[in-house]
């Protein structure tokens, strides 16, 4: 029956498997293959100059962006000093569209930001609260979930007014049903492991819990998800503007731009097709970033 | 107990415990009847197969079962306080710092998004307060106290990045945390190769002398429950069916579900014979049998057997056994 105690010490047969230079964290690890991957890297860079670009923009910009001339309507490409050409009240282009990525960067951040938080908490707090506080929580957010998010973002922005501060609300509204839904099922994955319930053992708090364990695992996920939603918010609050409910003329914004611009399509559409391009160029490098970190996070050693 | 001799002073007292999970479709009896009692500075053995309630009754005594499903009745004294009726507060303070838990499987019971050091720290500070560094200095001293080698470095280790037999140390590192009186370990060593088992009992038996704790130490495994305990507690469908000091349980046994257990290790034998085992399988907990729940399995049964709970008796001072049978047997003795 008994086992031979022939075992010297305690350690001795265990073998030290751990060379010095593993040791590192996990977002020491994130950071590490993000630096080794050249396209996330490029895109990444990208958005940054972008980003630069719309703080610096009184700096930068070579002409005011209000300041409308005449004679100088819907001017081509490089006409006399003006590099993509002006719009159909005379004003510079290129800084319209510096200044521009302002509010369209805060208008494709700003949602984002708030949706993850609110629908980040309240879905933590359907995936760990009971039953009751759950179905509450979920089917709510499915009431939203029942419009496509266009319309929602329309008919909210449409009922409450139009302006900056009502397009963003509108578009937290539409994304925060989405991120509660991801951190209710990460929360949902995490509330049964063994952890959990040995965290509970070991003294710890619901909210101790919460605050540490639950968040912990379920903010990868989110993350992950909100970054992707970036490049949608940026593409939405242009629609927004687009249709004449978000940014109000002789504001600038991309969504705006395009619209108004479109009128001259076949006077030049060259110009027309510019704030456009900056859509299509920011929101595709928040895709490919977002990505790229997607990866870097994924692998579980 | 009756007849049983009571020490002076009990760790734990657990009276007469029953645990039932209530679900729309049945009623599961988990533990139906059992006392126990540890004493500091003791290694009491729970040894049952899967399913018997070996984890449920510490489950029980840490109040760690999902209140809305579970009935518990039953008294549990913990170091003079009553278990069941601690308020959120008290039951926090309690669990960590006066009671602790091993896990059986250290990798998931570790959280895998921090460092094993960044988890120790939280449940130290969680239950002693005090600074940052003053928590991970003792941190430290545990991972030293647990002989993880090189332990500064391993501190700020993930999970993922620490064998089976270190991880179970950083687990039992975060166990002894705060000293507890009493650690609950459950199936510990089942996760581990054979090599580290051995390792990490002597570990844990060393611990608990040098801390004197009160250990209960939940197996299914013989062997494991012969290195480490005093006294072995046989679990069987919810009941504890023989109870006594070590020696006793092994070399003596009297329930007929102990002598099979007994029997049915790969020990004794012949290589060529077959292993013995016992015939059928444990009760379904949601219709237990009435009577003795090991009847249906038992060669030895008597008529007695089918209709009533066999009371426990006393074979020898401290051995009790709940079996008719052993109740005839020294009816003939006297």
């Amino acid at each position: 029956m008994a086992h031979t105690l022939a075992v010297t010490t305690p350690t001795d047969l265990e073998p030290d498997v751990l060379p010095a230079n593993v040791v590192r964290g996990y977002w020491q690890s994130v950071a590490y293959r993000l630096r080794h991957d050249p396209v996330t890297l490029f895109f990444g860079m990208v958005i940054l100059l972008i980003i630069l670009a719309a703080i610096f923009a009184p700096w930068i910009a070579p002409y005011d962006p209000y300041k409308e001339s005449v004679i100088a309507r819907l001017k081509p490409f490089g006409w006399r000093g003006h590099l993509i050409g002006t719009d159909e009240l005379g004003r510079d282009l290129l800084t319209r569209i510096i200044y521009g990525g302002r509010i369209s960067l805060f208008m494709g951040l700003a949602p984002v930001a708030v949706a993850t938080v609110v629908g980040g908490a309240l879905g933590i707090l359907a995936g760990f609260g009971g039953r009751r506080v759950n179905t509450v929580i979920m089917r709510t957010m499915d009431v939203f979930y029942a419009f496509p998010s266009v319309l929602l973002a329309v008919a909210i922005s449409g009922a409450m007014g139009g302006g900056i501060a009502n397009g963003m609300i509108a578009l937290s509204m539409v994304f925060t049903p989405a991120l509660c839904r991801i951190s209710e099922t990460a929360t949902a994955q995490v509330r049964n492991l063994d952890f959990i319930e040995a965290a509970r053992a070991s003294g710890a708090g619901t909210f101790t819990i919460l605050r540490f364990h639950v968040l912990g695992n379920v903010l990868g996920p989110i993350f992950i998800y909100a970054s992707s939603l970036v490049s949608v918010s940026i593409l939405l609050a242009s629609g927004l503007s687009f249709l004449g409910l978000g940014v109000k003329p002789p504001e600038p914004d991309w969504g705006l731009m395009l619209s108004t611009l479109r009128q001259s399509i076949y006077v030049n559409p060259w110009i027309c097709a510019m704030p456009g391009a900056a859509i299509f160029i920011t929101s595709i490098c928040f895709n490919l970033v977002s990505d790229g970190i997607r990866a870097a996070m994924d692998v579980r050693m | 107990m009756d007849g049983s001799i009571m020490p002076t002073r009990m760790l734990l007292d657990i009276e007469d415990l029953t645990v039932r999970f209530v679900t729309r479709e049945a009623t599961v009896h988990a533990v139906n009847g059992v006392n126990l009692q540890v004493q500091a500075g003791e290694v009491l053995c729970i040894l049952g197969e899967s399913g018997s309630g070996k984890s449920v009754t510490l489950r029980a005594l840490m109040r760690l079962l999902p209140a809305g499903r579970t009935r518990i009745e039953g008294r549990i004294t913990l170091d003079g306080q009553d278990v069941l009726s601690l308020d959120r507060k008290r039951l926090q303070a309690m669990r960590g710092g006066l009671v602790s838990m091993i896990f059986q499987e250290p990798m998931t019971a570790l959280d895998p998004v921090y460092t094993v050091g960044a988890q120790i720290i939280e449940t130290v500070r969680q239950h002693r307060g005090g600074s940052q560094r003053d928590a991970r200095a003792r941190a430290l001293e545990l991972f030293e106290l647990v002989k993880i080698p090189s332990p500064e470095r391993r501190l700020d280790a993930y999970p993922h990045e620490l064998s089976g037999g270190l991880r179970q140390r950083a687990m039992i590192a975060m166990a002894l945390s705060c000293a507890p009186k009493l650690l609950l370990a459950d199936e510990p060593t089942t996760a581990l190769d054979a090599t580290v088992q051995i390792q990490v009992l002597i570990l844990l038996r060393r611990l608990q002398r040098e801390m004197g704790m009160g250990t209960i130490f939940v197996t299914h495994d013989l062997g494991v429950a012969s290195e480490i305990a005093d006294r072995i507690a046989v679990m069987y469908a919810g009941r504890i069916v023989e109870e006594g000091p070590v020696a006793d349980i092994l070399n003596n046994p009297k329930h007929p579900y102990t002598q099979g257990l007994m029997a049915s290790t790969v020990h004794a034998q012949d290589r060529q014979a077959d292993i013995a085992a016992i015939p059928g399988s444990p009760p379904d907990l949601r219709r237990l049998p009435a009577g003795c729940s090991f009847r249906p399995r038992c060669a030895a049964a008597l008529a007695a057997c089918r209709e009533r709970v066999p009371t426990p008796v006393f074979p020898a001072a401290n051995h009790m056994a709940r079996c008719f049978r052993v109740a005839a047997e020294m009816g003939e003795g006297a």
